[in-house]
Formats: C-alpha cells, structure tokens, sequence
C-alpha cells in the first residue's frame, strides 16, 4: 500500500495542473450554470436559455454547423475518393494530404482576413468580378459578415478535415469487392449502393458528426468576421463575457457554455460509437 | 474495353473534382498576395523589417514577440507536465493509463470558448499571484495542447518496449531519473519534436482565450490591425499561414522518418 502511494507521488504534478486549469474551469461552468448572482441553487439561469434570442442563436448555430458538415462532408468525400482512385503513393496524393493537414487547422482570425481579401467589399475576387464580367455578388446586401458568410468560410476549414478523417475508410475498401460485384453482374449503381454505400454509411456519418462538432465550437473566424450582433452561441457568450452584466444574469454565460458541452458531448458520443463500427471491418 | 473506359471515367472524375475544389482552396490565397500587392505598397519590405515595424505596428510587434514567447514556454510545460507522467504511468502505475488518456482527451470535447468562461476566475487568481503578463496564457494553453501532444507522445512510446530497457537501465544501477532522461527520452526524440511542433503550431493561432482573457498575441494582435491597417493584416495572416505551413511539412517530414525507422 505505501508502495503504490509513493508510485503514485510521480504523478502528482499531472494532476495537481489538470485539476486547476481543466477540471476546475469546467466546474466553474457547471456550477455556475445552476447558481444565483448571490450564490445558491437556482434554475434561473438553465430557464433563460429558453429565451427568444438565445433560442434563435443556438438554432443559428446548428444550422451553420449542419449546413457547413453536410457540405464538407460530401464535398470532402469526393476529394478523399479523388485521391484514392489516384496512384497511392504518388505525388498527388502526398500533396492534398500534406495540404489537407495544414488548410483544417487554418482557421481563426488569419482565415477571415483571407476571405476579406478574396470577397471583401475590396476583395480580389469582388473587384474582379464586378469590373470585368460587370458581376455585382454584392448587389443584394453585404452577405460575408453574416450566416451565409461563415457558412462559406466554414466550408474553407471543413473540407480537408473531411478529408483526413474519411480517407482511412475509403483505403480500407478493397478493389477485390468491386472486382466480385462485376463478376457477379453488378452494376457500378449496385457496387455503390449494395456494397460499398453500406460500409462507408457509418463511417461517413461519423466524419460528418465530427465537421459538425468541430463548426460549433469554433469561435475566432465568426469573431474576426462579425462584428455586429451576436448571430451564434459563441459569440452571445462574448457578449456575456465582455459587456456589462444585465442584472440576475450573471451566470447566462455559463449556462450557455454548459449547453455547448452538452450539444458537443452527444455529438462526440454519437461519433465515438460510429467509429467503433467501422473499427470492426477495417481493422 | 469495359475496364478501359471505366478507368478513363475514373480519371475525368478525378481531374474535375481536383481542379474546382483546387480553385477553391487557392483562390484566397491568390487574393491575400494580390490584396498586398495592390499599388504602391510597401506592405512586405515593412513586415520583414523589424526596427521599422515595431516602430509602424508596435502592437504587433508586440503581438508576434508574446506568440513566440507562449510557443516556446507552452512546449517546454508540455513536455515537462507529460513525458514524465506517460513514462512513469506506462511502467509503475499501468492501471492509471486509462484515466490519464481520458482526461488527456477531454479538451478535445470541451470547446476553447466554453473553457475561457471557466478559466475566467482561475486567471483571477492568477493575476493576483503572478500578474497579468501575456505570457501566463501559456497555462492554459498547455491544456488545449494536451490531446495533440499526448498522442504524439502514447504513439512514441508505444512504438519501443519501454519495459525493457527501463528494467535493464535498472538492473544495472540507474535511478529513476536516468531511466527516464537517458534511456526512455533519447529513444522517443522523434514523438516529441513532433509533440512540440504541433504545440508551436497551435499556440501561434490561438485567438479565442487570448482575446476574452484581455491579453495579446498574434492573432489579436492581427484582428486589432484589421480596424485600421487591411492590408498590413492580410499580409501578417499570409506569413502566418505560411509558417504554419512550414511546421507542419516538418512535422510530417519527423512523422515519415518515425515510420521508416519503425519498419
């Protein structure tokens, strides 16, 4: 017994961080959520996210996040299938990947000033557009800084992760099952929605999850872009964060996070499960 | 005849998918250098003079000075708070390794805005005692890094049989301290350049604490200058994307020579 305490000693530093900079934010936010500006057990906060416009943005948020998943899915998956009908160790692929890598963690402030540069009101891509082809992509309000917006430069980010995490699962598929589904008179219609479609489904389901996941806790681009208004839950939690405090609504911040780690918990849980599905016939 | 033009479908496909997402992702990329370009600028010959730009820009000076600052302390916390620990729960407390990878992974469910809210009082305390230097977010940052790093570090490990060489380092009088310094570390050098390399990467595009907590780096300091100087940030975010870029190619150069050496 004093053995294993004094084995345990050397693990003390790991912890003793994790417990301040981890664990105790996290109750801070879960404790919080459930308490009164002066202290004590209340509902008030957890009843406030049922307001109108706390209500408007979350749902904001899960469209962004649905919409830009779904594109990046789909999109991603073209790519990913691109690449394996490409040769596999060639050079192609190697550079998509390689890209891939760096472009999904090409977010925050950096990515927005791109897209400002590219479809800002001065942008390369708006100027051109509006002097030679006579092309106003503004003509019907400055879009950019709002939902359709972000859900443009989301797509940006989007992509290439789909990428990284689908291609595994695609190189698990064997050309010999495509081979056997000719011999036996199958139709590429039929390969696709008989063999291949049913293997890739959860995996696919499962990328898509995590795109999800990843767009709805994403703060620095929509931060960078929006500036006026609040549109989605990160950024109402700026606004807690930052502006003066309406009184009795001190903690809506916190209950506001608490719902984000509860959306992206089931998000991730429903993710972990797929994945443990497609760990079976990939091996 | 069959098989010939399904190959020929195959690489149309693949040509047409490649060439509109390729445009797609090069075209902002193409814009930032025509965006800084535009006229008569002289956008690049002051970024890349330094007395001169901390005299324009000295937010970003000093923006760009704390970025590198918290890359380098956050990778040195990284890997003091997690080698040690990886080593030591994998040989003396194997029952433990689960637990330390679970929480090792949490930050990846809890997203860095929902975090700042509850590190908010935690940085209360840490203005008190340490003050309120940029630098003090190299804590939390040390948390955000913790999944990135901890797997580069658990694939180091898994890859030698640490068992064995820390019982024959043992059996032939070594302390704990050599084991781990001498024996385990050298051996796993490539898992933690890799660790390290994506911590810098991360730390450098950080934005969301470092913004809520009232503190700088680069990126604040980047969305700060987009108020008044466009240009000026659209090039520091190009040479931004480009250093990333750089790190990570490096990094899969480590991981590349990892595979080989493990084959």
């Amino acid at each position: 017994m004093a053995g294993v305490l004094r084995r345990a000693l050397g693990t003390v530093p790991f912890f003793a961080y994790v417990a301040i900079f981890l664990v105790t934010p996290t109750l801070v936010v879960v404790i919080g959520a459930f308490a009164g500006d002066r202290g004590g057990v209340t509902l008030a906060n957890v009843r406030a996210l049922g307001e109108s416009y706390v209500l408007d943005a979350f749902g904001r948020s899960i469209l962004l996040s649905a919409s830009t998943a779904l594109i990046g899915a789909v999109l991603g998956a073209l790519l990913a299938y691109a690449l394996v009908t490409a040769r596999p160790n060639g050079l192609l692929r190697r550079a998509v990947t390689a890209a891939s890598g760096v472009l999904a963690q090409f977010g925050g402030v950096t990515l927005a000033f791109a897209f400002i540069a590219t479809i800002g009101l001065s942008g390369f891509a708006t100027v051109f557009l509006r002097e030679q082809v006579g092309v106003d992509i503004y003509a019907g309000g400055v879009w950019l800084f709002e939902l359709p917006g972000l859900i443009l430069v989301y797509t940006y980010f989007q992509i290439p992760l789909m990428v990284i995490v689908f291609l595994p699962a695609l190189d698990g598929i064997r050309p010999q099952w495509r081979e056997a589904a000719e011999s036996l008179g199958g139709s590429t219609w039929v390969y696709w929605t008989k063999v291949a479609g049913p293997l890739l489904a959860p995996s696919f389901l499962g990328s898509a999850l995590l795109l999800f996941a990843n767009a709805f806790s994403a703060y620095a681009t929509a931060a960078a872009l929006v500036s006026q208004g609040n549109p989605i839950i990160p950024l109402q939690i700026r606004g807690a964060l930052t502006s003066e405090v309406v009184l009795g609504q001190a903690n809506l911040g916190k209950a506001m996070a608490l719902g984000m780690i509860v959306v992206v918990a089931v998000v991730m849980a429903l993710y972990a499960l797929l994945q443990r599905r497609t760990a079976k016939w990939l091996g | 005849m069959a098989r010939l033009s399904f190959r020929r479908k195959q690489s149309i496909f693949r040509w047409v998918v490649l060439t509109l997402l390729g445009i797609f992702f090069l075209l902002p990329i193409v814009a930032m250098v025509e965006f800084t370009t535009r006229g008569e600028q002289s956008t690049w010959s002051t970024l890349i003079n330094w007395p001169e730009l901390s005299a324009t820009y000295p937010d970003l000076a000093e923006g760009i000075l704390m970025s590198l600052g918290q890359a380098a302390l956050t990778a040195v916390l990284m890997l003091a708070l997690l080698v040690p620990t990886a080593i030591w729960v994998r040989l003396r407390l194997p029952g433990l390794r689960r637990l330390v990878e679970f929480i090792c992974l949490l930050p990846l469910t809890i997203p860095a805005i929902v975090l700042v809210v509850g590190l908010a009082p935690v940085y209360a305390w840490v203005n008190y005692l340490i003050g309120g230097s940029s630098l003090t977010l190299t804590f939390a940052y040390t948390i955000l890094v913790l999944p990135y790093a901890y797997r580069a570090i658990d694939a180091g490990l898994s890859a030698i049989d640490v068992k064995t060489l820390a019982e024959a380092a043992r059996s032939l009088g070594s302390s704990w301290f050599t084991v781990m310094a001498r024996v385990v570390l050298p051996n796993i050098r490539s898992a933690v350049l890799s660790a390290a390399f994506l911590t810098v990467a991360l730390v450098l595009g950080e934005f969301t604490i470092a913004s809520l907590l009232n503190r700088t780096n680069l990126q604040v300091a980047i969305n700060l200058l987009g108020k008044s100087s466009a240009t000026m940030s659209v090039a520091v975010s190009l040479a931004a994307l480009l250093l990333a870029f750089v790190l990570l190619l490096l990094l899969s150069l480590v991981g590349d020579r990892r595979k080989r050496s493990a084959s």
